[in-house]
């Protein structure tokens, strides 16, 4: 019984904040609800029994991409309300696809269920979730597991060398230059005459 | 009551569908946008998860797979948010708006 009060719960919010993501007329509003978004989801994970991934997703998406959006929504002077306009105009065409997907998603999970029903029953294993998943994770998936970290590496070393930018006019260090000196370039021999100054 | 697979997978209809819904709705607004694929892909880690936990081991099976391939999609959609708002940010700045009717220098 608990369970399905802290289903029915966690479901009503996910979806009513995923709803208001789209709705929203602030993006920074639209942010904070895909946050809620994000919680009831990690909450939905620990009950089904998936306690790691949920922990994760609320590191990965509260903690990094929540964070992100926040700062690109703050950082761009972009005047929101115009970008809003023509929300009523496609709202006709956007109800459409939307029913349209779920009335097929509805059709499969229909036909699915009432077809041969397949056992279904939440496994139970004495191990926790977390020794189960790293048992599989650094064994069979070892070599995604490290494909995931290059991803990771090249996403890094794209978005800083995507937003990187070299403006006129400020003085910077330039460590190859400081390097690259040599004796000929910064030193200059001159000949003095006695009794006069440098020229 | 029992809350079985069905209940999760319905769930995870109803967010992919508000997730394709808001990238027909927000046409003009690139970030919410991509917070729509963000949501698409939350519904499908849910499909994931929810397969993996409400699968039967039988000993020639990994019901964990389905976390672990959950754990991928985690990380390409961290890389693909951090990528497309370097991508915005960059855009921005060259053309001083993010509006998606202006975006067709391909002319595609």
């Amino acid at each position: 019984m608990l369970v399905a009060i802290s289903f029915y719960l966690l479901a009503f919010v996910a979806i009513a904040s995923a709803f208001m993501v789209v709705a929203s007329r602030n993006p920074v509003h639209s942010v904070m609800f895909l946050i809620v978004t994000f919680f009831s989801a990690a909450g939905l994970f620990i009950l089904m029994g998936a306690e790691f991934l949920a922990l994760l997703l609320v590191m990965v998406y509260v903690g990094a991409v929540a964070v992100l959006f926040l700062f690109v929504v703050m950082m761009l002077d972009v005047d929101f309300v115009e970008l809003k306009q023509g929300f009523l105009q496609y709202l006709p065409f956007g109800f459409v696809v939307a029913l349209i997907l779920l009335a097929e998603m509805i059709m499969v999970g229909a036909a699915y269920f009432t077809g041969e029903t397949k056992a279904l029953a939440t496994y139970s294993g004495e191990k926790s979730n977390l020794e189960r998943f790293g048992e599989v994770l650094y064994t069979d998936y070892a070599f995604f597991f490290e494909a995931a970290g290059l991803v990771l590496l090249v996403a890094m070393i794209g978005a800083i060398v995507l937003t990187l930018r070299e403006r006129d006019g400020v003085r910077k260090q330039d460590i190859t230059k400081q390097v690259g000196r040599t004796r000929e370039t910064a030193i200059e021999m001159v000949d003095i005459e006695s009794g006069q100054g440098v020229g | 009551m029992i809350i079985g697979l069905a209940h999760y997978l319905t769930v995870a209809a109803i967010l992919f569908t508000i997730g394709v819904f808001g990238i027909f709705v927000n046409r003009k607004n690139v970030i919410i946008i991509l917070m729509c694929v963000e949501l698409i892909l939350l519904a499908v880690n849910i499909n994931f998860v929810a397969f993996s936990t409400h699968m039967v081991e039988t000993g020639a099976n990994e019901p964990l797979a389905g976390q672990i391939f959950a754990l991928f999609i985690l990380t390409v959609a961290a890389a693909e948010a951090a990528v497309g708002l370097a991508i915005l940010v960059v855009y921005f700045r060259n053309r001083g708006n993010i509006a998606v009717e202006d975006i067709d220098l391909m002319k595609g």
